[in-house]
């Protein structure tokens, strides 16, 4: 396994999230993984969030992201880095099935949500995207809504019919959640696009956890906003991983190191190198991870 | 040399400035002579009797245009009844869901209907509507100016629409919102303002119709508000009246003329303040 990941002298206390690139060949040297993801050493089900088996993501004929297998344990924040177009926006609007919604994206293999596959047959899309939250790039507050009416969007539109009350407490909480509920207690209901850049990153969390998703996807959340919005959003990230399991994409190495627990290296569409984000910045197992990180390349 | 050049420069700034002024001044020139005109001859006429009487027997002095306004309204409201929601959700279509055979086609066939004459549109509602009827009907009348309604928006609302960024459909759709929810709550909302524009300018545009009207709600010399009979529009009073032997009638059509470019002008002033708004609080697109 030792090729895999280098596990840590210590054992850790969480399973590493270990990982195969399935046999293929690969074009730039990456070195084969001849094992397949049935057999790769991998903790409980129960603390395993969610999970890639073979997962292939694609544009029309073009391969996007190369039959990736990995996991994600509960209450954990993994970062996803690498440089431009390697596949790592892809590879996680893959996981809350947003990819097959842009122009000719499909994808193949499976991801298991709590060991279901969520693109098992007869699954819902909508119904895996309101137990999967996600934010983007540039915040995007619905700009018709009050930042009340923004947050409580998601309950709103579920199947379960909340009592009014029970929308108050959970609009409350999602943005005490989002650090956002002292500045905007008091104008809860006017509009949401008069926030600043960061308020509203924060509004489209409060918004994302507001139905209690049991993952949260941040695609690169903070690339729009200044220094100290970035600060708060990756404090966030400490608080909101006690409560769900997250995954954060960005092209920000320092960020990576700084919020997460676990780091996976994308390059070309394929996943070089994950591990415990301790180990993979200071003593990573693949030449092209510390090419990547010491800026050789990317 | 260089103050030459710069003199030169300068002229040639001053002079193609003068000629693209003087060509919008050209431009608008048509629409200020119209109005004037119209004020000049009009609105010595119009007076409180104008509005709320009906017209005066042939021959004889007086009367009011009464049964003209309220036609016009009520043959609009019918049309805008129809060709609104027909209109707004092909836009939202094509907008949302046209990007195939289907949206193609419903394209191509919207702006075929956009270019076709009136006149045409008024003849196909005679033929449809009117001659299996039996007779002329402000129904005829009002289902005209739907047909030519409906490609107008669908265009304009398709273009408000696909103005919204693709990013916030992407949020809702992450949200858990279904496709069709997204669609309604989310980008028609968020192009609200911009439809509402489009939807005042079409209402514009029909009120002024008259070929359409001619084969269908034909006009009414009496006051009615039944919609399955003949009703009078204030485009069918000027065309009737601006062509009749009385002077008196040339004077009710002037003041006529008047009243509906008012009309125009108010609704096309209240899209420009729809517009106004959607930008004032940077809310939308």
């Amino acid at each position: 396994m030792a090729r895999l990941a280098s596990v840590p002298a210590a054992a850790p206390a969480v399973p590493l999230p270990v990982v195969t690139v399935a046999a293929g060949t690969s074009s730039h040297g990456a070195p084969r993984m001849e094992q397949g993801p049935e057999d790769v050493k991998r903790p409980d089900n129960a603390i395993v969030r969610i999970e890639t088996r073979r997962l292939s993501a694609l544009f029309g004929r073009k391969m996007a992201v190369k039959e990736t297998s990995v996991f994600f344990p509960t209450n954990t924040v993994t970062a996803i880095i690498g440089p431009s177009g390697c596949g790592k926006s892809t590879f996680l609007r893959c996981l809350n099935r947003m990819h097959e919604l842009s122009d000719s994206g499909w994808s193949t293999g499976s991801v298991l949500l709590d060991g279901t596959d969520i693109y098992g047959p007869g699954t819902d899309p909508v119904a895996i995207r309101r137990r999967i939250g996600m934010v983007f790039q540039r915040p995007t507050p619905f700009p018709t809504m009050s930042i009340y009416d923004n947050v409580a969007s998601g309950l709103k539109v579920s199947d379960h019919a909340y009592k009014r009350k029970a929308i108050d407490e959970a609009v409350e909480r999602a943005l005490r959640q989002g650090a956002l509920w002292d500045e905007v207690k008091d104008r809860l209901h006017t509009s949401a696009v008069a926030l600043s850049g960061g308020q509203q990153q924060r509004l489209c969390i409060a918004r994302a956890v507001a139905p209690l998703p049991e993952v949260l996807l941040l695609d690169e959340p903070t690339a729009s906003l200044d220094p100290a919005g970035t600060q708060r959003i990756e404090e966030l990230c400490h608080e909101l991983k006690r409560q769900y399991t997250i995954v954060i994409v960005t092209h920000n190495m320092q960020q990576a190191a700084r919020v997460s627990d676990y780091t996976a290296f994308f390059y070309m569409g394929e996943l070089i190198e994950i591990d415990r984000t301790t180990q993979l910045f200071t003593k990573p197992a693949k030449e092209q991870t510390e090419a990547y990180l010491t800026g050789r390349f990317g | 040399m260089r103050s030459a050049r710069a003199v030169r420069r300068r002229v040639k700034s001053a002079t193609m400035t003068g000629m693209v002024a003087a060509l919008a001044i050209l431009a608008v020139l048509p629409l200020l002579f119209i109005f004037g005109d119209l004020v000049h001859k009009g609105a010595s006429s119009i007076d409180w009797n104008f509005f709320v009487k009906g017209p005066a027997p042939a021959g004889e002095v007086g009367g009011g245009v009464a049964n003209a306004i309220v036609g016009t309204l009520i043959i609009v409201a019918l049309g805008c009844l129809v060709g609104m929601p027909i209109g707004v959700g092909t836009g939202l279509f094509l907008a949302e869901f046209g990007g195939g055979r289907l949206g193609w086609i419903v394209r191509f066939i919207a702006d075929v209907l956009n270019g076709t004459p009136s006149i045409v549109v008024g003849i196909f509602a005679w033929t449809w509507l009117v001659r299996p009827m039996g007779h002329f009907s402000a129904l005829a009348g009002g289902a005209a100016l739907a047909i030519l309604m409906i490609p107008m928006l669908a265009r304009t609302t398709e273009e408000m629409v696909r103005l919204v960024p693709n990013s916030l459909r992407e949020a809702a759709l992450a949200l858990g919102y279904p496709r069709w929810r997204t669609s309604l709550t989310i980008v028609a909302r968020t192009a609200m303002g911009g439809i509402v524009t489009g939807a005042l300018v079409a209402v514009a545009r029909i009120a002024g119709e008259t070929a359409p009207l001619l084969f269908t709600a034909l006009g009414n010399l009496n006051f009615t508000t039944s919609i399955r009979e003949p009703m009078q529009s204030l485009s069918l009073l000027i065309y009737t009246y601006a062509t009749g032997p009385f002077e008196d009638w040339h004077r009710i059509a002037w003041a006529a003329a008047l009243v509906l470019m008012a009309l125009v002008l108010t609704l096309a002033l209240a899209a420009r303040w729809a517009t106004r708004q959607r930008f004032g609080n940077k809310s939308a697109i």
